[in-house]
């Protein structure tokens, strides 16, 4: 006799009443798994979509308004292009993506467009829309720590040039010509340009290396140059007037902004709130939504579970009461309850964790509208959870049956 | 062996204090066989769980081998029910889930002995009450009388000093009594002390010596039997 085997012989001889408990322990984690599997894959979507919709913190000159930036017109609004540098060696969290840019106004023809310099990597990641145009850019992935050096490695930029060069520009200079642009769909048609056209801006001729597709947006009507082409068509320096950056969204709430406006006093962060708040606001919604069923289904399996284990207590008062008398310690019967709601818990949870995931991957294409995989990580999850509710629901059940009076039960008979 | 000191046992029931045991004093050999009698009511079970270390007495002591049994700890009372004294209810108490031989196996699980040595042993004690053939029956399987044999089987397990007996024959007709009462003298011959309650006069009249009690008072003390 060993107390596992002494609980298994219990379990196995009241297999009824163990029902109502493993099936309540089992739903509940049932449910939370299938849900957690199914938001998990939902929120990754919406997080797909939600990165198409472009930079969500905007950081401009000090002096510059956000209608300078949606009308391309900064006028002498400048700010210094180290910026990017000072922002890629901090330690901020949740900086995914930066994107500098320096608008120019220009005359093509004798009509006006804007030529916008940018460090074309970035740019095309924050516009996912954009891929298509070469295709050499991939989307972001993820949040994550922006490191020194990271961008560059992220974008196979070399480690060549002098000490004076930093990894963001290494990296750019690798990939856009001094005598290349992308054109706006809009700019494209208007002048006729397709791959390969030529196109003279102040004196100089450039190559069309792309064709953007259309946005709707003023990107349109641009036409983008690498920023130090830019930079040197204008005599400008090394500025820009905007820096466009996709922020992960918790990181924002966490005081991201604050961070930025610590780390570059000279220049206003705007969060662009409509996309930040709906990215806030889709990921809360659904935290808060899973946490809240969450507690409420745990709390019915423990209650559940705390009730059969009350009515096992009172069923096997003689037996505890025998036991008592024949020399066992409270420690003792407290240990042969525990073990029995701890097997509850664990084989509660591993059913649950099987069903959940069968309903997920089964229904989750139904109801979440996306494609679900098993989720092997919220196994130990799921054991864990119902192993811990199990144990603590019993707390006060196996804290009664280690106190029961051998002497009152035995002398009921 | 035991020395009980003008113990005295009060319950708090809602009708008002009971007084259950009043200035009980006794003293047990080491090997003596002796009975409590009284009508129903008088204390006898109080006073026999008392002297097992189950129920603490309002006012006196009990030495147990010279221990305070209540100035122990719980778990050191615990260790001295299990090594010590063996319990033999009047209901057998057996766990239903389980079979005869782990029924036996019980006190010595408690006891930490291991697996292996926990079966041969019950298997012994069974084979020795004649249940040989009945190690896997379950207790609902088995007749009263095996029941009983099954129940002193687990009694022994862990080789008793003492027997506290409440109502043994209580449940038995008289031929299981008689057997019964010939397995206590055996054990007692054996040099185990054996306390008995039991409202049978005839059954009492097996041990060595017999404690009246009244209204919880002990009202007369007699040796009848001098084996």
């Amino acid at each position: 006799m060993t107390t596992f085997r002494l609980v298994l012989k219990e379990l196995r001889e009241r297999k009824s009443q163990l029902v109502t408990s493993f099936v309540a322990i089992t739903l509940g984690i049932t449910v939370i798994v299938a849900v957690r599997t199914m938001s998990h894959f939902s929120e990754k979507a919406v997080a797909r979509e939600l990165d198409n919709l472009g930079a969500n913190v905007l950081i401009l000159p000090k002096g510059a308004t956000v209608t300078n930036y949606y009308t391309a017109d900064f006028g002498e609004y400048v700010m210094p292009e180290s910026y990017i540098d000072d922002i890629t060696t901090s330690q901020l969290q949740g900086v995914d993506n930066l994107s500098p840019k320096l608008t120019e106004s220009i005359s093509l023809r004798g009509q006006q467009v804007y030529l916008t310099g940018i460090l074309p990597k970035n740019e095309f990641k924050s516009k996912p829309a954009w891929q298509t145009a070469d295709g050499i850019f991939a989307r972001p992935e993820g949040c994550g720590t922006v490191v020194p050096g990271a961008v560059a490695k992220a974008l196979g930029g070399s480690a060549q040039g002098g000490p004076s060069e930093t990894p963001t520009r290494q990296a750019v200079i690798a990939e856009l010509g001094g005598a290349e642009v992308l054109v706006g769909s809009d700019v494209a048609s208007r002048f006729g340009l397709k791959v390969g056209s030529t196109l003279p801006i102040k004196g100089e001729s450039f190559t069309v290396k792309s064709v953007l597709p259309s946005t709707g947006t003023v990107d349109d009507t641009r036409v983008f140059a690498h920023l130090h082409t830019v930079q040197r068509l204008f005599g400008r320096g090394h500025v820009v007037n905007a820096i466009e950056m996709i922020g992960c969204c918790k990181e924002i709430s966490r005081g991201l902004i604050d961070g930025l406006n610590r780390l570059l006093p000279e220049a206003k962060v705007v969060t662009i709130k409509q996309i930040a708040q709906t990215q806030l606001s889709t990921n809360t919604m659904m935290e808060r939504f899973s946490l809240i069923f969450l507690v409420i289904i745990l709390l019915v399996g423990a209650v559940s579970i705390a009730n059969y284990m009350l009515a096992n207590v009172y069923e096997r008062r003689k037996e505890i009461g025998t036991l008592l008398a024949l020399g066992a310690t409270r420690g003792r019967i407290s240990r042969v309850f525990f073990l029995k709601s701890a097997l509850l818990g664990v084989a509660g949870g591993l059913a649950g964790y099987g069903v959940g995931t069968v309903l997920a991957v089964g229904l989750g294409p139904r109801l979440a509208g996306v494609p679900v995989l098993p989720l092997p990580s919220l196994a130990g999850w799921a054991v864990l959870l119902a192993l811990a509710v199990s144990v603590v629901a019993s707390a006060l059940p196996v804290a009664k049956a280690a106190r029961l009076d051998p002497a009152e039960i035995l002398r009921e008979g | 062996m035991i020395r009980a000191e003008k113990i005295t046992k009060r319950y708090q029931r809602r009708e008002g204090p009971v007084l259950a045991l009043a200035d009980v004093s006794l003293e047990v050999a080491e090997g003596e066989f002796i009975s409590i009698v009284g009508p129903s009511g008088c204390g006898k079970s109080t006073l026999l769980m008392t002297l097992g270390c189950l129920i603490r007495p309002t006012e006196g002591k009990v030495w147990l081998d010279g221990r305070s049994v209540y100035d122990l700890s719980h778990d050191e009372a615990a260790a001295l029910r299990l090594k010590t004294i063996g319990f033999v209810f009047q209901t057998f108490n057996l766990v239903p889930y389980l079979t005869a031989l782990e029924n036996v196996q019980i006190p010595l699980y408690l006891s930490g002995v291991s697996p292996t040595q926990q079966q041969e042993r019950a298997e012994h004690l069974l084979d020795k009450v004649g249940l040989g053939d009945r190690l896997s029956h379950k207790p609902s399987e088995l007749s009263v009388g095996q029941q009983q044999r099954v129940a002193l089987a687990r009694t022994l397990a862990n080789r008793p000093r003492l027997i506290l007996a409440d109502e043994p024959t209580g449940n038995l007709d008289p031929a299981l009594a008689e057997e019964m009462l010939d397995h206590l003298e055996e054990l007692h011959q054996e040099g185990v002390t054996v306390v008995m309650v039991t409202h049978d006069p005839r059954m009492a009249a097996r041990a060595q010596r017999q404690l009246r009690l009244v209204e919880g008072r002990v009202s007369a003390t007699e040796a009848v039997n001098t084996r």
